[in-house]
Formats: structure tokens, sequence, C-alpha cells
């Protein structure tokens, strides 16, 4: 006889849980961050000073405020176009984040998806998943993720698939891992002898107990797929070049590094925060969630 | 051991066929037409079908395969569509920068990796071991990528003491007789050109160790934190050996085997960092070329890339197998 | 003549939780002598003798006393001149002999790494000192032994390296903890013979710490009984064998297996002797707090 007590769920409640995420200080720093940067992204029309298109040769490669020959307005300078860097950089967001929360919400949920049928069911569809998963990784991401898009044509659907094709092994292969070692748990097996069905133990036993795990892997991603972006449109196989990105503007600031530096340094700063705020928050809540959540 | 050899090449071969299957159909599938790329817009139809079947894009996809197949076995890797050289030539140009770029990425990652991590088991109990901590986030945290901009950016610009571009100084003899400049330098005892050289390759080198770094000292420093609290480490210190020396010859040997491991998984990943970063620096390597051949559509020179960069990856695979063989007394000696 | 190694009233907590670990502990050990330092796990024996190692942990505090080889006092020297005190004139024969020869390295380098260190020999000059070791602890072919790894040796011919390593500088002092207990019974004795007819030779003095009172009987001059990190009985192994005036000595002598008749099989230790030594501590940790 199975204790049917055990067929309970442990329903972690997600309150502790969130009491104690926000009370560290890297989910503090790091979520911060983003959030301002999410700010930036969804107000970049009425926060960007200037029409980041705009272009008026007159005020070419004015440098920020405070340095020797500064325009009052354009506080971190203009472009060798006369297009007002700050307002790039604020529309550029939009692109990045859009990019990445899309592309990595994708490749999380494929991912999860995938990881949970494999480690569930086992068997043939666990060495399926699994070989598949192994060829997958034996490609190099940049050359991948290049060779998607020129296949697809530029553009920010590409991207974003190129983004999700990758990276959705990763969650494939930490969801399959815990999914196994969930299936040995008491519940599971109560709720197997109690006789819910596969399915319902998948969604309903299973699924809520590993998504504390792709919520940490999910917070890495984007900063990933932020840096893949950036890698892409670099290239200049991103969106078109009239949408102003961070890449975009990194690889127009390296051509003109020497006139203008603001225009490759500050797109660089953000990339930079962008990685490591991203990076702390994950951090930040893998430590917090992890005792609460583990019991 | 020679089985083992003949297992590991039998598989590696499949992977590589799995790999060219793979890309010939993602490619002949892929939206887009090289040929109407190729020539201008006065080209008759006439003209665009006799370099369609120049190029054998007249035949079936199954034929095209095995036509490419079947001369990639004689060594014909094709004709590059947007630079109408030999697809081989290319890649052997090419290959012997990219090597070196890795080869020294690698040993600097190898050698800054294991400074932090000797640190950081060195400082262990203290709270110093604060700063390695940092330092160790931050190489983990950052990609090559915005390593090589960073690095672009305060060694290129800011202080103008690394040149930005190139793999050496246009003005300079290039009169090698092998792909591998700096090696040749060395070895014919040319400093002046080993030293420009080295200059050009100090940023993407960089770029690509310090990530390589950052795991390397991660992975390091828990083996030998692990091999600190063995039983032989105790007996040793009663010996009166000092710390450094109880990491140095105690701990270490023990721990390289696990590192490398990892090492060598990751050390593809390095690999398929020169592309971005090759571009990045404008190293006349292969990732350079690959970005280039990617946006040509340059069908058979990225087939040939792909293939290039599998076959590197396979044969890292399988150095890493062996190394770990030696690095492991007990295999080595079974 | 002073005793080489005095221990005077040596006490300390734990870090975590500041309980008590050694409670006024003082033993003496004259040099050319083997003193046994007896007691059930977490007595505190071997607390005490990596006090004397240097190798205690950090969650151990030494709160008072002194462990004096000759005239320096190990727990208050400084760290460098401690490890080179320690280094060149103690050493020790660890426990588990699986686990204290390092795998990656030759046997031959384990074993003159001492001579390497503190008598100055050059590689050469030590490499033959250790075929000469090895002989001495009776290994057959030692030539070849020096080039292995310990992955190629058994468990007694380990242990047998580690003694001849531990008597290579000729230490004053050696510290034997529980060398015999990884090994099966005529392994043991093999190797209690060796560690006793070494000991002689070089007149080294040895603390043995075991839990065995049937090994003590076989080598030791003098006994040290602990329990919960305080004395209980001390004296001549004559003394404590023959005339044993602690009731804990009494229990733990009748339960241990007889050495001069093993098949007489063993006793419990009584309960009571168990509560009366607990109160003794207690009694003990009382009169410290008024």
């Amino acid at each position: 006889m199975v204790d049917t007590s055990l067929a309970q769920t442990p329903h972690r409640s997600w309150q502790p849980a969130l009491r104690a995420a926000l009370g560290d200080p890297k989910v503090l720093v790091g979520g911060g961050f983003i959030a301002f940067l999410i700010v930036l992204a969804l107000g970049a029309d009425l926060l960007a000073p200037h029409d980041p298109l705009a272009q008026d040769l007159m005020l070419g490669s004015l440098p920020p405020v405070g340095m020797a020959g500064a325009e009052p307005g354009y506080w971190l300078g203009t472009d060798d176009l006369g297009r007002d860097v700050l307002s790039r950089f604020i529309h550029g967001t939009r692109t990045a984040l859009t990019v990445a929360f899309i592309a990595a919400t994708i490749a999380a949920v494929v991912g999860t998806f995938v990881g949970l049928l494999a480690g569930y069911f086992g068997g043939w569809v666990d060495a399926v998943v699994s070989r598949l998963i192994e060829i997958w990784m034996a490609f190099p991401a940049v050359l991948l993720s290049i060779l998607i898009v020129a296949i697809l044509g530029s553009g920010v659907h590409s991207v974003i698939f190129a983004i999700a094709i990758i990276d959705w092994t990763r969650f494939a292969r930490v969801v399959r891992a815990e999914t196994m070692a969930q299936r040995q748990t008491d519940y599971v097996t109560a709720g197997q002898v109690l006789g819910f069905s596969r399915l319902g133990i998948l969604a309903g036993e299973i699924l809520p107990n590993v998504l504390w795990v792709v919520l940490g892997l999910f917070t890495l991603e984007l900063g990933l797929a932020v840096v893949i972006e950036a890698i892409l449109s670099f290239v200049g196989l991103s969106v078109s070049s009239d949408t102003p990105t961070w890449g975009g503007m990194i690889a127009q600031g390296r051509g003109i590094i020497y006139q203008a530096w603001w225009v490759f340094a500050l797109p660089l700063a953000g990339l930079l925060a962008t990685v490591l705020a991203f990076n702390q928050l994950g951090a930040g809540l893998r430590r917090s969630l992890d005792p609460v959540m583990q019991r | 051991m020679i089985e083992l050899v003949a297992k590991r090449a039998g598989m590696a071969a499949i992977t590589l066929f799995g790999v060219a299957v793979v890309v010939f159909v993602l490619l002949r599938v892929a939206p887009g037409d090289p040929i109407a790329m190729m020539i201008g817009p006065g080209a008759t139809a006439e003209d665009i079908v006799r370099l369609r079947a120049s190029y054998g894009l007249d035949q079936s996809l199954f034929n095209q395969f095995w036509i490419w197949l079947g001369s990639l076995v004689q060594g014909d890797f094709g004709t590059s569509i947007s630079r109408r050289v030999g697809v081989g030539q290319l890649l052997l140009e090419r290959l012997p920068a990219t090597i070196e770029l890795a080869i020294m990425a690698l040993l600097v990652a190898i050698v800054l990796g294991g400074f932090i991590a000797i640190i950081g088991t060195l400082w262990r109990r203290h709270w110093s071991v604060g700063a390695v901590d940092g330092v160790n986030g931050l190489l983990l945290a950052i990609p090559e990528f915005v390593w090589a901009l960073a690095l672009v950016l305060v060694l290129g610009v800011a202080l103008p003491v690394l040149p930005l571009s190139g793999r050496i100084n246009p003005s300079l003899p290039t009169d090698f007789k092998t792909g591998f400049y700096l090696l040749e330098a060395l070895l014919t005892l040319r400093f002046d050109l080993a030293l420009d050289l080295a200059r050009h390759m100090a940023m993407p080198v960089l770029a690509l160790a310090l990530p390589l770094a950052g795991i390397i000292a991660r992975v390091l420093r828990e083996a030998l934190g692990e091999a600190m609290m063995q039983d032989y480490v105790t007996l040793a210190r009663v010996k009166g050996m000092s710390e450094l020396r109880l990491i140095l010859s105690e701990a270490m040997r023990n721990a390289v085997g696990p590192t490398l491991a990892l090492t060598g998984v990751q050390f593809t990943f390095l690999i398929g960092g020169t592309v971005i970063v090759e571009k990045i620096f404008s190293y006349p390597g292969l990732g350079n070329m690959a970005i280039d051949a990617v946006i040509n559509r340059d069908f058979p020179l990225i087939q040939g890339l792909v293939l290039m960069f599998g076959v590197i990856f396979i044969l890292i695979n399988l150095i890493v197998d062996f190394a770990v063989v030696a690095f492991n007394p007990r295999l080595r000696h079974g | 003549m002073s005793p080489l190694l005095s221990i005077d009233n040596l006490s300390a907590v734990s870090r975590r939780d500041g309980k008590p670990i050694l409670r006024n502990v003082s033993l003496h050990v004259d040099s050319g002598t083997i003193h046994g330092l007896v007691g059930e796990s977490g007595a505190g024996k071997s607390t005490i003798s990596k006090i004397i190692l240097g190798i205690v942990s950090g969650g151990v505090v030494v709160t008072s006393g002194s462990v004096m080889l000759g005239a320096n006092d190990l727990v208050r020297m400084p760290e460098r001149e401690k490890r080179v005190l320690i280094g060149s004139q103690m050493a020790l024969i660890p426990q588990d002999p699986l686990t204290a020869l390092n795998p990656g390295r030759r046997i031959g380098d384990q074993l003159t790494d001492s001579l390497r260190m503190w008598k100055g020999m050059g590689h050469k000059a030590a490499w033959a000192r250790g075929l000469e070791l090895l002989d001495h602890v009776a290994i057959r072919d030692p030539q070849r032994v020096m080039g292995l790894f310990p992955h190629h040796l058994s468990g007694g011919m380990r242990q047998r390296v580690l003694i001849a390593a531990a008597f290579a500088i000729e230490p004053k002092l050696l510290i034997a903890d529980e060398p015999t207990t990884a090994l099966d019974a005529t392994v043991q004795k093999q190797v209690l013979q060796l560690l006793k007819r070494l000991q002689a030779e070089h007149g080294t003095a040895v603390v043995f710490v075991t839990h065995d009172l049937g090994v003590v009987a076989q080598i030791c001059d003098a006994v040290t009984l602990l329990f919960q990190g305080k004395v209980m009985e001390q004296g001549t192994a004559e003394t404590i064998f023959n005339t044993p005036s602690h009731a804990y000595t009494r229990a733990l002598l009748a339960a241990s297996p007889r050495y001069d008749d093993p098949a007489a099989g063993l006793n419990p230790i009584d309960d009571a002797v168990i509560a009366a030594c607990r109160a003794e501590v207690a009694q003990f940790d009382g009169a410290q707090h008024a």
C-alpha cells in the first residue's frame, strides 16, 4: 500500500520563494537593471530625446555633453550622420529585449517540452532526444546561428528562430535530468498507483517542480540571447540597417572609432551591463530559490 | 588501445558524414539563388544555365550530394562561388592562421586559469579569496564577443598599445614558407616579425582566452580543493611541504585529469568563438572567411568550412580522450 | 631527563558550538618509548595527534595548555617554523594506507620526499637511500617498487612503504594513527612487529593512537586512556594491564579481545561505567565553570 498522503504533490508555495528572492542583493541589483532596461524599451518613443533615424550632417560626430564641442540636448553625442546616440541606444534596447524575450521563451518552451518527454518516458524517446542533443551541441553556436540567418535571410524573425533553435538544448538537457529525478520520488509513484494519467502526472506533478530550474536557465538564456542578437546585428544579419540595434551601432562605431568612439562605447557598455545583470539575476535567483524550492 | 582508436575513428567518420549531410541539405533548401547573385543584370538565360551546370547546380539534390562527396574523397572540395578559387586551397591558406590563434588562446587560458585556480586554492581560507571569486565570476559571465569589443576600446583606442586589425604589419616582409607565421618566425629567429605577429594576435587571443580561463579556473579550483582534503596531502603536509608546494606537486597532478576533459569540450567552443573574434579583428583565418562566405551565400565554401570545423572538433575530442588517459596513472599503467 | 614530548593542560573546544573537545589533557612521552593513546571514537585521541602534527582542522580551537617538543611550544610557534620543525623531526604513519599515498606520484618519489627536503640529499642519493629503506621493511624487489604507482601495491605493502617513509628521516617523534585498523589480522601483526623493530633500532619516541588495547599490550610502554577528551587513567603499560585503577579501564580491558587468547570473546562495556564516566566529565566541566 502506498500512503495516500504522499500523493499530495508538495506544492512549493511561491510566496516564501519570492520573498527570499527579493531579499537577495544579486537579484535586486541584476533585476533592478533589467527592469530599467524594460522601462527604456517600452517607453522608447517617449524617453528618447530625438528621432533615432533623424540625420543632420551639420550635427555629425558630436561628442557627449561635458566634452569640448558638445551640443546641449545631445547627451551622449551623435554619430557621423548626426543621429542622436542616446536615442538610438534606447531604441536598440527595444530590439535587444524583444528578441531576447521571445527567443528565450521559445527555446524554454520547446526545450522544456522535449526534456519532459525524454525524461518521463525514457526508452527510445529518450535515446532519440539524447542523440539529437549531442549532434546539436557539435555545431559551433555562432557559426550555426549565422548559417541559419543566412539561409532564412536576415531579419528579426530569423534571429529569433536562430537563437531558439540553437539554445533549446540547454533547457532540454537540464529538464530531462530533473524529470528523471522527479520520476523517482514518492509522490509521482503514488500518483501512478492512484491511477493518474501519464499526461496528468507530467503536467500536474512534475512540471511545477521543474519550473524553478527552468526559471534560472531562462534568466541566463536572456543574457545569451542579447549577445547573439548583438553578434548577428554586428555582422549585419539582424534587422534591416535603419532599425537601431546595439550590434549595428557597435559595427558602425567600429568604423568611426577614432572620430567618434562614443558611438561604439555606449552600446558596448549597455551590452556588458546587460550580460552582467542577467548573470547576477540568474545567480541570485538560483541561490535564493534553491533552499526554498528544494525544501 | 588500437581497438579504441579504431572505434573512435569510426564514430568520428559517422559524425562527420552526418554533419556533411545536414549542412548540404540545409543549404540546398535555402531560398536565394547564388548564381543570380554572381552575375550582372545583363546575363542571358543561357549564361545562367551554363553557369549552373558548371557548378553542378542543375542536377538533382541527391546527385549533387554524391558528386560532391565523391570529389571530396578525392580531395576536391569544389570551387568557391564568390572567390572563384578552389575551396580546398582557400581552407588550407586560412587554416594555419586559425590554428595559431586558437592554440595561443588555449595556452593563455591554461596559464591564466591555472594561476587563478592556484591563488584561489592558496587563499581558500582567507577573506581575500573574494577577490579571486570576483575575477573568476567576471571571466565566466562575459562572452568573447564582448571581451573583444572591450579590448578594442581599451587597448586599441583609449591606450593605443596594440594594433586593431590584421595579422601582420603589411610593410613587413611576409615571405613565409608555411602558413604558421608566428611559429616560423620564431624558428627562423626573426624576432622582429614574431613580435609584430604577437602584437596583432594579442587582442583576439585574449578575447578568446578569457572566458575559457574562467572555466578552467572554476573547474580546476574545485578539483584542487577536493584533492587538498585527501589523506595524501595531509601526510605531505606533515612532511613539511609548504602550502604552495602541496598544491603544485601533490594536488595538481590529480586535479588535472578532471579539468582536462572539460577543457577539451570548452576548447571546441573557443574554436567556435574564433568566427566572430576573427571578424572583429579582421584576422585572416577560417572564421572570418566563414562569415563572408555565409553573407555571400557561397555554398561550396560554407560546406568546406563547416566540414573543416567538424574535423577540428572531432580531432580535439580525440586528443582530449587520449590526454585524459595519459594523465591518469591508473589507466596508463593499468 | 625531561621528556621529548610534553603536553600540559591542553584544552580545546569546537569552533562551531564551543563544546569542549579536549579537557585539560597532560601526557609525556620519553625518547625511545611507545606511548599508547587509547579511547573510543570521539575520545579526542586523533585531535591530540593532529594538534601535535599541526594539521588540526579549523573547527578546533585550542583554548589553553602547551605542546612542547623539546624546547618548542607547537601551539604558539609561528606557522613557518612549526612546519620546518614538524617536517624535520616528526613523522606520521596514517590510518588508511589506501588513501595516504598520492595516486599520481611514484612510490620512490613519495618515499624520498623528506630525505630531499630535510637531509639535503640530491635525487640520486635519496633514491639510493629509498632502496635501502624499502629493503629494510622487507619489500622484495625494491628497485621495481620504487618506480611503481600506489595502485599497483596491496594495502599491506603500502603500509610498509608508509612506515619506511616515516622512518626515512629518523624522526625524533612518530605519530602512528591507528596504523593497523585498515589491515587484516595477519598483515596487522607483521606491521606491528615491523614498527616495533624500527622504533627500537632508531630509538624513536612513538605516540600510538588506537582503540585496541590488544595492540597496546603488544607494543606500548606507557598508556593514556581518554574518554570524551578527558584523561581517565594514565601509567605504564604494566600498571594499566595488571592493576588498573579506573573503572573505565577495567571495563575496556574486559571488553577487549584477550591478546593472549583471542578466542575468549567480547564483553560489551557496562552502561553503568559509561554513565559514571559521563558524570565524571560533567563534574569536571562544572568545576571549570565555577
